[in-house]
């Protein structure tokens, strides 16, 4: 079986979640990635490094710059003609484009995986991870997205794939590209980091979300999350919504601090190696996932807990 | 324009699903079913263009069981004009993008806003598979819209931010949270909304076959996690860290 993967990228550098979907794709057959952007030869160099990758296929277009789903989802289309399967991480690109994909080759798409049963079964979550289904494809190609935490990533390196111009696709004219507003992270990236320190309604403000969350990450060189009520309020921006509609994580550790703990939250971040939870309220959900909890005042306890470690 | 707006029947977003002990899927007897929220927000939005002018109808359509009426009724009754319901039971992503894409062809709506995915199978996939089946351009995880001429702009919301994409219309976009928040029906509107026309219609009706391609052997509970420790106090939470290796 041949495996076409998403590689996602910024034309620059690989993204961290390539790497999972290597590992998910090599279980199915023979992995080669697919780069498309513009300007991005760098991206395949890095990609022909990844051990399990057979074959980089190099897509490069002005039009696939921005990975705009109009214009690359008929080069994926057109490549499936010699592949068995497409694989996509279930990033913000992922998710965009593997659906166009799987319409066009009139396939119902797998979304999110979590493990690979089988050459056609794989695990899921629905219900906003309340369930795990386990589902049977029957169509001859499979599209699939693929959950980042739930699979181990690939080497970076030890491997010497070859690297294959490619073209298709190309400008749709159905669409263009108006510009981004991509948030400067000082801090690591919250789907790739070890440690996560996340902020809850509790926090009551802005201000007040940076002054305690803010140190503590730092402190610990841990990224900064936030529950979906706290993105609601408007402490924070939406990108740093952890949950079910936010992101989902699995960090070694993470500090839920003000975070009662709503389903949707936990959704997003049960997987995470040990949980500490902060909160002075001893019933709220959070403490009955958490491997250590402390029950105390945030506002007088995170402070109290930067000074001393 | 008309805007044309797919919602779903789902289990209400409070209610914490539970598993059949048969593994057959999760038990929706006598549990309370709402609108998808996501969907909320696409008949907001849709809403705001027709009171801005930029609209001239709005079409809620559901493709589910009969009960999917109900779904419907609430979008009549928060504003939308008229209603199409397409009865067919447990029909997938692939399948209602098919029957939308037949819908859009009748209909032929400058713009088709969906929720980006359904809280009960979480497939976040209908507006990208209608956009590919009929050939438009979509703007996925919009957190906001504006229309201006044969084209509209979509800011969207992408890992790290968010960017903006320009969509020739007629174009297909789903909805992301922040996009705006949903009203809530009015009583006067509730009643109107009773007189409001639903089209009933099936697959059959649009000549789409919509027999399922995934089949779901099981569906069980997620490994349960188990309540730790609880410290006594900052000390010891910082010894916790200091034996765990997170700090020095």
């Amino acid at each position: 079986m041949s495996v076409l993967i998403w590689v996602e990228h910024d034309n620059a550098s690989m993204k961290d979640a390539t790497l999972a979907v290597v590992t998910a794709a090599a279980k199915l057959g023979d992995v080669h990635a697919l780069v498309a952007g513009n300007g991005c030869s760098a991206v395949a160099d890095q990609a022909a490094k990844v051990a399990g990758v057979s074959k980089v296929l190099l897509a490069n277009d002005a039009a696939f710059a921005n990975a705009l789903a109009e214009n690359v989802a008929p080069l994926i289309a057109g490549l499936m003609a010699n592949h068995d399967a497409f694989l996509a991480p279930a990033t913000a690109h992922g998710k965009n484009i593997a659906p166009r994909v799987a319409a066009s080759l009139d396939v119902m798409q797998i979304s999110d995986i979590l493990s690979v049963e089988s050459a056609d079964t794989f695990t899921r979550p629905i219900y906003a991870g309340n369930a795990i289904a386990t589902v049977q494809s029957s169509d001859a190609k499979k599209v699939i997205t693929v959950r980042g935490t739930a699979f181990v990533k690939a080497e970076p390196s030890g491997g010497s794939a070859s690297i294959e111009a490619v073209s298709g696709g190309g400008d749709a004219g159905l669409s263009a590209f108006v510009g981004a507003e991509i948030a400067k992270l000082e801090r690591p990236e919250l789907t790739s980091a070890k440690i996560i320190v996340s902020g809850g309604r509790a926090l009551k403000d802005a201000a007040t979300f940076e002054e305690i969350i803010f140190p503590l990450a730092d402190k610990l060189g841990a990224a900064v999350g936030a529950s979906r009520a706290a993105v609601d309020a408007g402490y924070v921006p939406n990108d740093y919504q952890v949950g079910q509609t936010g992101k989902i994580v699995a960090p070694e550790v993470y500090v839920a601090v003000g975070i009662s703990g709503a389903i949707q939250h936990l959704a997003g971040m049960k997987d995470s190696k040990t949980i500490i939870a902060i909160n002075k309220d001893e019933d709220a959900p959070i403490f009955q996932v958490a491997d250590i909890g402390l029950v105390a005042d945030l506002f007088k306890a995170v402070p109290e807990l930067v000074a001393k470690i | 324009m008309k805007i044309l707006v797919p919602v779903k029947r789902v289990i209400d977003y409070n209610v914490k699903p539970r598993v059949k002990s048969d593994g057959s899927g999760v038990d929706l007897a006598n549990v309370k079913m709402s609108m998808n929220p996501f969907d909320e927000i696409a008949i907001e939005e849709a809403l705001r263009l027709r009171e801005k002018g930029v609209a001239t109808e709005v079409i809620a359509v559901s493709v589910g069981p009969e009960k999917a009426q109900e779904t419907l009724r609430t979008a009549l009754a928060m504003g939308a004009d008229r209603a199409i319901l397409v009865v067919a039971e447990d029909v997938e992503p692939l399948g209602v993008a098919k029957l939308l894409a037949k819908i859009m062809e009748e209909e032929a709506p400058g713009l088709v806003i969906l929720g980006k995915q359904a809280i009960d199978d979480d497939s976040n996939q209908t507006g990208q598979m209608l956009a590919a089946l009929t050939g438009r351009p979509q703007g996925t995880f919009a957190s906001k819209v504006e229309v201006s001429g044969d084209s509209v702009n979509v800011t969207r919301e992408v890992d790290g931010g968010s960017e903006t994409v320009s969509l020739k219309t007629p174009a297909i976009i789903t909805t992301d949270l922040r996009l705006n928040e949903p009203r809530y029906a009015s009583l006067p509107n509730i009643m109107k909304a009773k007189s409001k026309p639903m089209a009933m219609k099936t697959p059959a009706d649009y000549g789409v076959d919509v027999s399922p391609r995934l089949k779901t052997l099981k569906v069980v509970e997620p490994a349960t996690r188990s309540a730790g420790i609880k410290v006594a106090d900052v000390d010891a939470l910082a010894a916790k860290l200091k034996e765990m290796g997170v700090t020095a």
